[in-house]
């Protein structure tokens, strides 16, 4: 036998202004188990905390009930407040009369206040089915991956090794450093890249805490936070990191060449090379496919020369297995690929070049070796594969604006007499610092036309390159021969960037990069619990913005792993093992891929979501949810639908909590109205809520259904809504058959800004409902006899 | 060899001023094994794509002979094959944008079929396709080059695509900005495709008729250079209307621009033709610029009676 | 002397009749200026393409008296360029359509018979510039 304590709060006047509180205090107190009924004025304040707890003691209360404001508004508050009086802090339910009676339904007082009443015997006969729930605490240790050993990953790794974090750095190139290493000068302060890079590449690679490894590829990911298990495969180099010294006498007799691709094919290298100047570990490295044999019969010239004996043509790949208790995951971009606008003519015509390649011309030229004439007259062309709905890249990439100004102000600097010309639609200076960089390159004379060539054409003596273009600001078209015209290419997710999404399970935004966990305030988390990103894997972004990002994902990481323990999200699905058949069906659905069949289904706690999508597939009800039991829901539904007078009409909504729910109360913070015989039930997801409960819902008495859930953008559910539709198809066939009108179940996406959707879609639904009338009794009847089809 | 049979629109130019386009494409597929089975009853396909939202009227024209190959797979001319041959680009153009038009949603395809009231319903099962596709798709050039028997070798062949083939990108097939179909087509007949930066720029199209043909005869005129620029000494096309305008045309070039070469514009078929040994059914004496002196100059003309 | 152009509903409405008749969201146009030096007729034009745009954008009806729209040979180079994914095509052919619809030809009969041409050419001429 429960012993409830029920209070009503007067919220100052927020509620008992509409909401006759004593009237539901009088009615609470004839509700089963209820022991207690007080009417306070703030319960939420010192005073009405310290007044539960009082009762809790005197009265032998184990639950409450708060008839009040949003459990979202002050939840935790009762919560921490029960605790304190020693119960489990699940054991209070809230019944939201604020937000969702006295506020949105404000032009009716009688109508808020038998609402409120229903809301009240809600809450009351769902926190008499509760059973505490024990929170599930897991063991967290200090050890992170990071994978990818670009500007964003060397930040994070010093964040976190700074910290006592054990790190392991993972790169799949054989030095660490990036796009940034191969960078000239950085906006707008033209500091030199590698110069400012180096003492980084150097810390990360001698800090006693992190354990570097250069060369290397992640093969497999599994397990969850705190307990994450990599398979790394560290591939041959054929030299010895530790011995070479890097003395390059071994490129003076190699006889293969081939293009250099930290040049970007300008310049050739050796089949045995230095990876770049600034490379770190500073060793070289044997290219395998173009050596001619790995075999001192074939060659073996480079091993001859080598004082170090550091060549070894007997290298194998190593597998190292990893245990890690969270990951960061920082693998970066790719530049564009020109070759996909033809018309361009890059791989075409010798004098156009990527922007790339211009910077490392700039700095070859700056150590006196150009790979390449410069020329006189250079154009810069904007939005290469950027914001252009032809290659399907319709995001802007952020930095080109930028860079352009800058090369273009460093070769106008470097050669007064030369013109430079920049083509573009607009010009995006919005950081620090840039909208003076910008100016100052227009001072120097540095020429920005606001229109784009359509195409390219090369002069066939000359092998100049022809720009016409429209000056859209004159509407005239100009034409111009340049020496040598730089593609501004965007940035594109690199193909590591991919891979490990795929590898981890990491969505991908409609952009293709790495998708945050919410816009707005989890900018470095991903959905998938300890797993983090940083940098451009996440979106284009430049090298300031990259560190923060980096070094806010270290802190994330470190906000688990400090702790040494980690407390999940207790919503957790359950098995009932002796209902469970071992079919698999649920494991198919998982869209997480928490659960395992093992004889029976067996649910992962860490990976589980607790979204209840899987319950809905279970063929023989075998799954149930962790704080939002089958029981506590059918209680608060019956609790819903009970007393339901002839001709009244009720509506049931199931609002998720991240969105709808949200919504809701915002709707009601707005003081917006909307019919009141609209009842909602708080869920995580409303894919939790089953074609057979919804069957139920109706058979109770309710005479329209209506499910709300995030949009998939903002979800941290992947795939609910697919859920839904299906559920939703499966109850519409049921009531058709039954000769109820289909419409009256019905489903919508929402975010929590669409104040007026909610408002519409809810009027709608009443709409329907008013023009179908009651469910008659003997249709309803039927229902549950009905088998749903799985 | 084995007798393909494909359904063939025609269209009404390959029956008036491009009589050798035909001949020409027919003699060709016969002797590539394939039979194109001109559409009974076929009209005028309307010539151009109606670019306008609301215009269902004008898609009736092209749709009426679709509905005509599904006649000939129901009365057993055809074994199920719906792949409708074209060698118009323009035709094609308009007959695979207007069939997409139709079948983009159940509503469009229902409201039309409704419009068209006397005819049997459509049920968008027809693909347009192009003769280049059937022969790269369904031969394969490395097939062609096996059924050369006077390799075009030392001809240099430069290949105009025009618009309509190519855009919009959706009925396109090939790459609008960088095509190369036709050149592996020249490629597989022995002979040299040469390069024209012009080689998708629109002839003028329509403004051929009227006031405006020196807009046509300027085009021209910077397409032929393109192609002379990089060595052709040939073009070819796909198109009656871009024949007309590049070759006939020339004339009205030379009168706007004095210094102005002739040079001969075959269809790609009038070139298989040749190199399949069939100069007969080439129809060459169709050709406005004499192409003979050329052929003759690289020792491909051999059958004189016909000349 | 720089004229001042009052803009009201006017302009508003010339816009939405011409995204209507076209299906093209005209107010995507970002003026790049792409579609102009892709169009292989703009030395015979008055206006330029991203100026017809233009035009039309701020809702300036003279544009269907321009040279340029009827010059344009609906060849789809603009089309397969346009970073926005706007089918310009169409928008000229709504430009000209508002001419057309009003029973105003733009191709004397004369002209056409007076060589020998091939069908698709005076059948595709007869299209575009009748209505």
């Amino acid at each position: 036998m429960a012993k409830i304590g029920v209070y009503v709060c007067h919220c100052g006047g927020n509620i008992s202004d509409i909401v006759d509180v004593d009237e539901v205090a009088r009615f609470a107190s004839k509700l089963p188990d209820v022991t207690v009924v007080r009417s306070i004025s703030h319960m939420c304040s010192e005073n009405g905390q310290r007044t539960i707890m009082d009762d809790i003691e005197e009265h032998n209360l184990d639950r409450v009930v708060v008839a009040a404001c949003s459990p979202q508004f002050q939840g935790s508050t009762f919560e921490k407040t029960l605790a304190k009086a020693g119960l489990n802090p699940n054991m209070v339910e809230m019944a939201n009369i604020r937000e969702q009676s006295a506020w949105s339904h404000y032009g009716k007082p009688e109508d808020a206040t038998e609402k409120a009443k229903i809301l009240t015997s809600m809450a009351v006969e769902r926190i008499r089915k509760k059973e505490p729930v024990e929170r599930i605490s897991m063991k967290i240790g200090k050890n992170a991956l990071v994978i990818g050993g670009g500007i964003a990953g060397i930040q994070a790794s010093l964040d976190l090794a700074n910290a006592g974090i054990d790190v392991y750095l993972v790169e799949k190139e054989p030095t660490i450093g990036g796009h940034m290493a191969q960078l000239s000068r950085t906006f707008p302060t033209e500091d030199c890249a590698s110069c400012i890079l180096a003492p980084k590449m150097a810390d990360a690679a001698e800090h006693p805490n992190v354990h570097l490894m250069t060369y290397s590829e992640i093969l497999e990911v599994s397990g969850s936070i705190g307990n994450f298990k990599v398979r790394i495969m560290k591939k041959p180099r054929y030299v010895d990191e530790n011995k070479c010294t890097a003395c390059r006498e071994c490129e003076k007799v190699c006889p293969v060449n081939v293009p250099d691709e930290f040049n970007l094919g300008m310049t050739a290298r050796k089949a045995i090379y230095l990876p770049s100047s600034t490379a770190v570990p500073h060793a070289h490295v044997i290219d395998k496919d173009a050596c001619l044999g790995l075999n001192p019969l074939v060659c073996g010239r480079c091993a001859e020369v080598c004082e170090a004996d550091a060549i070894n043509y007997d290298d194998t790949p190593l597998y190292v297995n990893l245990e890690v208790d969270t990951i960061i995951v920082t693998t970066g971009f790719d530049i564009f690929n020109a070759e996909l606008k033809p018309q361009y003519g890059y791989g075409k015509y010798r004098n156009v070049i990527t922007s790339l390649q211009m910077e490392r011309i700039i700095v070859e030229m700056a150590e006196g070796r150009p790979p390449r004439p410069v020329g006189k007259d250079i154009a810069f062309i904007q939005c290469v594969g950027s914001r252009d709905a032809q290659v399907g890249n319709l995001y802007c990439s952020r930095i080109c604006c930028m860079y352009a100004t800058k090369l273009a102000s460093l070769l106008k600097r470097a050669d007064p007499s030369s013109e430079v010309y920049v083509f573009y639609t607009d010009l995006r200076a919005y950081g620090k610092g840039f909208e003076e960089y910008y100016r100052t390159a227009q001072e120097i004379g540095v020429n920005f036309i606001r229109g784009r060539p359509g195409e390219l054409m090369e002069d066939a003596e000359t092998k100049k390159v022809i720009i016409k273009v429209e000056d859209t600001l004159t509407r005239k078209i100009i034409e111009r021969k340049f020496d040598l015209v730089v593609l501004s290419v965007g940035m594109i997710p690199s193909p590591g960037t991919i891979k490990i999404a795929e590898m981890l399970k990491l969505p991908r935004s409609s952009d293709g990069f790495i998708k945050e966990a919410h816009p707005k305030f989890r900018p470095v988390d991903t959905p998938v619990e300890g797993i983090f990103v940083a940098g451009t894997a996440q979106g284009p972004k430049d090298i300031p913005d990259t560190v923060a990002q980096a070094s806010a994902a270290a802190a994330r990481a470190m906000t688990f792993m400090n702790k040494g323990e980690f407390e999940m999200n207790p919503i957790k699905a359950v098995i009932n093992g002796e209902m469970c058949n071992g079919c698999g069906i649920c494991a198919e659905h998982c869209p997480v891929d928490a659960i395992q069949v093992k004889g029976v289904a067996e649910i992962n706690p860490p990976l589980c979501k607790g979204c209840g999508a899987c319950i809905s597939f279970c063929p023989r009800d075998a799954i149930d949810l962790r704080i939002y039991s089958d029981d506590e829901i059918m209680a608060e539904i019956e609790a819903a639908l009970k007393d339901k007078r002839e001709d009244e009409k009720r509506i049931l909504i199931f609002a998720d909590d991240m969105c709808t729910y949200t919504l809701a109360d915002s709707v009601g913070t707005a003081k917006r109205e909307y019919p009141p015989n609209t009842y909602l039930i708080r869920v995580p997801s409303s894919s939790r809520v089953t074609p057979k409960m919804m069957l139920k819902t109706f058979e109770m008495g309710a005479d329209g259904i209506f499910l709300g859930e995030c949009e998939e953008a903002v979800s941290p559910y992947p795939n609910t809504l697919d859920v839904i539709d299906e559920n939703i198809k499966k109850v519409r066939t049921v009531l058709s058959r039954a000769g109820i009108a289909p419409e009256r179940v019905n489903y919508s996406p929402f975010v929590t800004v669409m104040l007026p959707k909610f408002v519409n879609t809810i009027n709608k639904m009443v709409e329907i409902v008013n023009k179908y009338g009651n469910i008659p009794e003997e249709k309803r009847r039927k229902l549950s006899a009905v088998e749903v089809m799985q | 060899m084995k007798i393909k049979k494909f359904p063939y629109y025609p269209g009404c130019t390959l029956k008036q001023t491009a009589k050798n386009f035909e001949k020409s494409a027919m003699g060709t597929a016969n002797y590539l094994g394939i039979e194109l089975k001109e559409l009974p009853r076929w009209n005028c396909c309307g010539a151009v794509f109606s670019l306008t939202s609301d215009d269902v009227m004008h898609q009736v024209a092209a749709i009426r002979n679709l509905i005509r190959v599904q006649e000939m797979n129901d009365s057993g001319m055809l074994d199920n094959e719906y792949h409708l041959v074209v060698l118009c680009s323009m035709c094609f153009n308009v007959l695979k944008r207007a069939n997409i038009f139709v079948t983009k949603d159940a509503e469009t395809l229902f409201k039309i079929n409704e419009f068209m009231d006397e005819e049997p319903d459509y049920e968008g099962t027809v693909e347009i396709t192009h003769f280049l596709e059937i022969l790269r798709d369904f031969m394969g050039f490395e097939k062609i080059k096996e059924k050369v028997v006077q390799s075009l070798y030392g001809l240099k062949v430069s290949a105009y695509y025009g618009c309509t083939l190519l855009r919009p990108r959706e009925i396109g097939i090939d790459d609008p900005e960088a095509p190369t179909i036709m050149e592996e087509l020249i490629a597989s007949l022995g002979a040299t495709p040469i390069d024209n930066h012009y080689k998708s720029l629109c002839c003028g199209s329509y403004h051929t008729v009227g006031k405006d043909k020196d807009i046509v005869a300027r085009r021209t005129y910077k397409i032929i250079e393109g192609a002379r620029e990089n060595g052709a000494d040939i073009i070819i096309t796909s198109c009656p209307l871009c024949a007309f305008n590049l070759d006939n045309r020339q004339k009205l070039s030379k009168k706007i621009y004095p210094d102005f070469q002739y040079m001969p514009v075959l269809y790609f078929t009038q070139l298989m033709a040749l190199a399949f040994g069939k100069e007969e059914e080439a129809g060459f004496e169709g050709n406005y610029i004499d192409p003979y002196p050329v052929l003759e100059k690289r020792d491909l003309i051999h059958n004189l009676k016909v000349r | 002397m720089t004229k001042v152009m009052q803009i009201d509903e006017k302009n508003v409405n010339f816009l939405k009749k011409v995204e209507e008749l076209s299906g093209e969201k005209i107010t995507l146009c970002e003026q790049c200026g792409i579609c102009t030096t892709s169009c292989p007729m703009v030395d015979e034009m008055d206006f330029t393409p991203a100026g017809i745009m233009r035009a039309v954008q701020i809702g300036d009806e003279t544009i269907i008296e321009s040279k340029a729209i009827w010059v344009c040979a609906s060849c789809f180079s603009c089309t397969v360029r346009c970073p926005r994914g706007i089918d310009l095509s169409k928008v000229t052919e709504a430009l000209r359509q508002l001419t057309l619809r009003k029973n105003v030809d733009h191709i004397d009969l004369k002209e056409v018979k007076k060589e020998k041409l091939p069908a698709i050419a005076v059948v595709s001429a007869l299209r575009k510039f009748t209505g």
